[in-house]
């Protein structure tokens, strides 16, 4: 039955009264902020001492609510993350709303009540926003982005190309845990167990490491999306110009995540994350950095898989459980599900 | 038991080389018939591990791999007509044609593909879109033909009427003979697959023993059922007494899966098919029979097989036959790779190049 109210029109995208409707009745009833809340066409923010840090990304994620997250806690996550690989203390957030009009406003509620939780939590708060909507067909229910900006400490250098021969590399946790949700869930796979998605914040690890460890010793840093932690370590082989070794067996996956990716055919090591994060440091604090992950709640499965080694450039070698080893090469494509 | 770690461990797994290493006299090959042999071979790591003289081949168990590009090209045909769904297993996605041209491309060209865990997936489908036709890829041996049938079975039953399979379903035996009957293949014995011989029973491979006094071992997936197949293959070979062994008990018995077979039967019968690189082979596939003739894509789209080049300087045909490696393809990693794949080889995930590629080998 056609409700008056209860789905997005191409009126909320126009600019006009529906539009303001929908920005202060929804809107700003969650996200609300001073800066946000003064509807200026710009943030006008404060300087910072540091270097700027600057990040974008976009959500098209299908299906859009999902167990351990949705859309929204993906396009907070996300962007925070990306600023907090390069070492930099997230400050604020955009948000960009493209809408496919017929889109229902209960679930677009759900996911601005996601997006303020999950900003309030992080303290990272968004302060300027966009909304379109665009014809029925022409989008897919909801995509968004969001863009982020940070301050990196001016002795604070950490990038892919500051890895070093000997760092050991860390996981700040189990793998593949949203990856295979996604998946399983888009092959309506219904597998018992505690499959959800990791989505999580990670710049308060990132803070402490910052903190506690020497200046210089964190190097890299990487948040294995999509791709999985297989792309990651082959980016960060490449730009390093070294090999990269890690063992099978000191990589963590939850049991229920093996389990489901062994029934589809999947890898875990090429399925995506949303809440961990690759650590390289220097080997004399490789223990330091392990105890300050596991102390933190979303490193509390953090352990060290391997290291930086010289060999062949760019490499990324496996040790097997069974004591071979094989490379690892990035995923190629969609990871898709085997035939026999 | 879980199935997954104890087959995987190094405590089980090492004592099983160390035995491999001294049961390894002599140079011998092997041909991995089954893809996923090669996969697991390769991601257990036991590829970097295995004796210097024992020489595995790949072999044409890789359903994707054999698909003729005739077949794919009709496959893109049935794709372009309007009120199709196509619905198939992930693998056959990226595969070309003779024109270079696959599902992948299709779907970005308006097509409605759809990707499916199980057959019984396209039952929903024909529910949910009854104005249009869903069309199965039935691709694949003896291992998935018995969930084929039985969706076939099911769509009767369920009076769903917008249903169909495009069978390019092959069997096992036929193909192993075409290679062993070819005197410029050396081999010494054969891991025979898993999974197919759970439906056809480790008993299927005695005439290739008593016709070519070939060591026949069935062997499982993991890395401690795989050394212990080539142990068992390795001594038969040492000893000079080629027999039918089954290393995969708990999974594979002497005469297989007759209710499985039995559903087979009721749906399909053999005819003679084309296979990529080994050209026709009688009676080495499977057709719907006239019975069910209702549910078969060909008759009820009037699909006609016409002849397709292979894609030019692929050499996925020597691949798949065992004569060559992938490194000896020109094409190999150079204008063939996983991103754009010339030959159904590269960019099936058991495909042998494939396996190569991703694992490292160049």
């Amino acid at each position: 039955m056609i409700s008056s109210d209860k789905y997005v029109l191409l009126d909320h995208g126009s600019g006009g009264i529906a539009s303001q409707e929908l920005i202060s009745g929804l809107f700003l009833k969650h996200l609300d902020n001073s800066i946000l809340g003064s509807l200026e066409d710009s943030a006008v923010l404060p300087n910072q001492p540091g270097k700027l840090a600057f990040t974008t990304d976009s959500y098209v994620v299908d299906p859009l609510f999902f167990p351990g997250g949705d859309i929204g806690t993906l396009a907070v996550h996300g962007t925070i993350n990306d600023l907090a690989m390069r070492g930099a203390r997230p400050l604020c957030l955009s948000l960009g709303l493209i809408l496919e009009e017929g889109f229902a406003l209960d679930d677009l509620e759900r996911i601005i009540i996601s997006i303020a939780g999950c900003c309030k939590s992080a303290a990272v708060p968004v302060v300027t926003g966009d909304t379109k909507v665009v014809p029925k067909g022409k989008c897919d229910k909801i995509f968004i982005n969001t863009s982020g900006i940070g301050f990196v400490a001016e002795d604070v250098s950490i990038s892919s190309s500051m890895a070093r021969e000997g760092d050991v590399i860390l996981l700040s946790g189990s793998m593949g845990d949203h990856g295979i949700t996604i998946m399983s869930r888009r092959a309506g796979l219904s597998l018992q167990g505690n499959l959800a998605s990791d989505s999580n914040a990670l710049h308060k690890l990132v803070e402490l490491l910052l903190e506690k460890l020497p200046p210089g010793s964190l190097h890299t840093m990487r948040d294995p999306t999509r791709g999985g932690v297989a792309t990651s370590l082959n980016e960060i082989a490449a730009a390093s110009e070294l090999m990269v070794e890690i063992n099978d067996q000191d990589i963590p996956v939850h049991q229920e995540v093996r389990a489901a990716c062994e029934i589809m055919g999947l890898d875990p090591l090429y399925l995506a994350n949303e809440g961990k994060c690759l650590v390289l440091v220097d080997k004399e604090y490789a223990t330091d950095a392990l105890q300050l992950m596991q102390s933190t709640a979303v490193g509390k499965e953090a352990a060290v898989i391997g290291k930086l080694v010289s060999g062949e450039p760019g490499q990324v070698v496996l040790k097997t459980t069974i004591g071979g080893s094989r490379i690892i090469t990035p995923l190629h494509g969609e990871p898709l599900p085997r035939i026999c | 038991m879980k199935y997954l770690d104890e087959f995987r461990d190094q405590k089980l797994a090492s004592p099983l080389l160390e035995e491999l290493q001294r049961s390894v006299k002599k140079p011998f090959r092997i041909m991995e018939v089954c893809g996923t042999h090669t996969m697991s071979i390769f991601r257990s790591g036991l590829r970097s591990l295995l004796p210097e003289g024992l020489q595995l081949i790949s072999g044409p168990g890789c359903p994707v791999c054999v698909t003729s590009a005739s077949h794919i090209d009709a496959i893109i045909e049935m794709a372009e007509m309007e009120h199709t769904r196509i619905a198939l297993f992930g693998d056959l996605f990226r595969v070309p044609g003779s024109k270079n041209i696959s599902l992948a491309h299709a779907s970005s060209q308006g097509a409605n593909i759809d990707i499916v865990y199980s057959p019984m997936d396209c039952l929903e489908l024909a529910r949910a879109h009854l104005d249009d036709l869903i069309i199965f890829l039935g691709v694949g041996f003896e291992t998935t033909t018995p969930g084929i049938a039985a969706t076939i079975m099911a769509a009767k039953n369920n009076n769903i009427n917008n249903f169909v399979v495009f069978s390019t379903h092959k069997v096992m035996p036929p193909p192993l003979i075409a290679l062993l009957d070819d005197p410029e293949l050396q081999i010494d014995g054969l891991l025979c697959p898993g999974h197919v011989s759970s439906i056809i029973g480790a008993g299927a491979y005695q005439p290739l023993v008593d016709k070519y006094k070939l060591s026949c071992v069935v062997g499982g997936f993991e890395a401690s059922d795989i050394l212990q197949a080539l142990i068992l293959l390795a001594r038969q070979i040492e000893k000079g007494e080629p027999k039918v062994e089954n290393a995969y008990t708990r999974a594979v018995g002497w005469e297989g899966n007759t209710r499985a077979a039995k559903m087979v039967n009721e749906i399909f019968q053999p005819t003679d098919m084309e296979w990529r690189g080994l050209g026709m082979l009688p009676e080495s596939g499977l057709v719907i029979r006239e019975k069910y003739e209702k549910y078969d894509a060909e008759k009820r789209l009037n699909i006609t097989l016409k002849p397709a080049a292979e894609p030019k300087g692929c050499h996925c045909g020597e691949i798949l036959k065992g004569k060559e490696l992938p490194s000896q393809c020109p094409l190999y990693a150079t204008r063939c790779t996983p991103a754009n794949p010339i030959g159904p080889c590269m960019v099936s995930s058991e495909g042998t190049c494939a396996a190569f590629y991703k694992y490292g080998e160049s």
